[in-house]
């Protein structure tokens, strides 16, 4: 997502010229157009957060859109305070850049994971956090984040939409992705982010479940169709490449609740480092049961 | 004394009294840093800042000094002084992050965000072409945190000359001495090694001293530093250069002693 995201800031950079570029100095390899392209409006800060984040929020207290970019770890939890005081509370158009969320980063390990990012940002005052599906969600998702006009978060990762269950709806906070063909739903599938895509060709072509990307968090209004979905289905399967604390699962038990609805939630999360063993993006998925076998095995056995 | 030496410190002891009473009347500290700063902000307000200047009080915690010399200099005009720590106020103990207050551009209480929050504003004049000057006031708390330094690190970097530090330097921080909890010193050559140009008032609750700092850095092509040797709750006897007036409330004699030796101090 990170090359469709400097794409889209570069184009955006041209036509916008109060957004103001800060990276944390990474994006080595990604985001040299968008150097070219805004000239003195792209400003490496050197490693310092923290000051990244509080300049941001004073160059937009003067009217300018920055955006604070580093990998999501680093862009997120050293200066959550300064996010939290000199943006959020403020309710300034800055915006955090997280590349890499979830296990994104691999075997680079724990410090350069995010599994708790959605959780600590979403909890906060006026912030929106916007989490593209796949690659090529990211440009509808760069649009709707700078719609807000208060505070928000982007996490980047990566996915390839599967062409064989036909075109990518339009970005959209909740988008039904796949819908049963052969009675009610039997499961509904609700995920948040790239790790959702593995469960599509097989939920299309199972016919017995629906399947539903959220992309915001805090949850936006939930859909009659979901709604719908989850009282027929009374199985609801959260997939999210997150802590189970303050994420997507909750959020949606939460909401669900509150409309009256009936259901039993079977949350698949990030289980963090189980084995305390280290791997690639894939491995701490097959550990946390997010892989595609896990998934679709647990649909499966709620379907027959 | 020159007639605008008198004019300040006429303003500067109006405002303690001020100050004063908002405490004794919330029955809240805070007032040995409040009466630190308070010749600082007096200068500011009454003969410095220009129109479109802007000021961040990184020390929030002196909140009363800021309330009461942007009050009286006529720059509040949003809240009401004497709402200060009651409840539905504007006016908590530390400055609002509302922004419904033009001259407190942002909260501030949570020490080392107020110096970045100063490189944005004076940073974003490369983008804008507004020109105005950003004053931050730092604590020796705020040199303790790391933040701080990344910020200088960035003013100087950047060459931020519409930007001036003020470093209201008075040895004490939130539970002890400065030298003996962490030692800044030289702080001097440390600012100057960071690439600020760097004046020291040496007696920062003085106003020709302080004069005289400014005066040195005006024609700097960076951003400035002044480093200000002041008094924790000066002015005041019992508080001064006391560890525990950081927290203290007044009791009604010590109130009573407080305005008379104020008061003295204005004849």
């Amino acid at each position: 997502m990170r090359k469709e995201f400097s794409q889209w800031t570069e184009q955006f950079g041209r036509r916008e010229p109060r957004l103001i570029f800060l990276t944390g100095d990474l994006g080595f390899g990604a985001l040299e157009n968008v150097q070219a392209a805004l000239g003195p409006r792209f400003v490496n800060m050197g490693v310092c957060e923290q000051n990244m984040v509080s300049v941001g929020a004073g160059l937009a207290q003067q009217g300018l859109l920055p955006v604070c970019y580093s990998i999501a770890p680093f862009a997120v939890f050293r200066p959550y305070e300064q996010i939290r005081l000199d943006i959020a509370i403020h309710k300034l158009p800055v915006k955090i850049i997280g590349n890499g969320g979830g296990y994104g980063y691999g075997i680079m390990g724990a410090t350069h994971h995010a599994l708790e990012d959605l959780a600590v940002l979403s909890c906060l005052p006026n912030f929106n956090c916007v989490v593209p599906l796949c690659n090529s969600d990211v440009t509808g998702a760069c649009e709707f984040l700078f719609q807000h006009m208060g505070p928000g978060y982007l996490r980047l990762g990566y996915g390839l939409w599967p062409e064989t269950v036909g075109l990518l709806p339009p970005f959209d906070p909740v988008r039904q992705l796949v819908a049963c063909r052969l009675g009610p739903p039997r499961v509904t599938v609700a995920g948040i982010g790239p790790v959702l895509l593995s469960t599509l060709p097989w939920t299309a072509e199972n016919g017995q479940v629906d399947v539903f990307a959220i992309s915001q968090l805090p949850l936006p209004a939930l859909t009659p169709a979901l709604i719908e979905s989850v009282v027929a289905s009374k199985q609801l399967i959260v997939v999210e490449e997150h802590a189970a604390r303050g994420g997507l699962g909750e959020f949606l038990a939460a909401a669900l609740a509150r409309e009256g609805v009936s259901f039993r939630l079977h949350h698949k999360h990030a289980a963090g480092y189980p084995n305390g063993r280290y791997g690639s993006q894939a491995y701490h998925q097959q550990q946390s049961g997010l892989d595609a076998m896990s998934l679709q095995a647990n649909v499966s056995r709620l379907v027959s | 004394m020159t007639d605008l030496n008198s004019c300040l410190i006429a303003k500067r002891n109006e405002c303690a009294t001020r100050l004063l009473a908002l405490y004794k009347q919330a029955n809240a500290g805070h007032i040995g840093s409040s009466l630190s700063c308070l010749e600082i902000l007096v200068d500011l307000c009454f003969q410095r800042l220009g129109k479109d200047d802007m000021l961040i009080l990184s020390k929030g915690h002196a909140a009363g000094a800021l309330y009461t010399t942007l009050d009286l200099s006529g720059r509040l005009l949003d809240a009401k002084l004497d709402t200060f720590y009651k409840d539905g106020t504007l006016l908590a103990a530390h400055p609002p992050c509302s922004g419904e207050i033009k001259a407190i551009p942002f909260g501030t209480g949570s020490l080392g965000h107020g110096l970045s929050l100063a490189c944005g504003l004076a940073f974003s004049q490369r983008f804008t072409g507004r020109n105005f000057h950003v004053y931050a006031i730092l604590s020796d708390g705020d040199c303790n945190e790391g933040s701080t330094w990344e910020a200088v690190l960035f003013a100087a970097h950047q060459k931020l000359m519409n930007l001036t530090v003020i470093v209201d330097l008075n040895g004490i921080q939130g539970i002890g001495y400065t030298k003996d909890v962490l030692q800044l010193e030289p702080i001097t050559d440390k600012w100057r090694a960071f690439g600020f140009a760097v004046a020291v008032a040496e007696n920062g609750n003085d106003f020709a001293s302080l004069a005289l700092a400014h005066d040195q850095l005006r024609d700097s092509a960076g951003p400035r530093c002044i480093i200000a040797r002041t008094v924790k709750g000066n002015g005041v006897s019992f508080m001064q250069d006391k560890v525990a007036w950081h927290y203290l409330p007044m009791k009604d004699e010590q109130y009573t002693q407080a305005l008379h030796e104020n008061s003295a101090s204005c004849s």
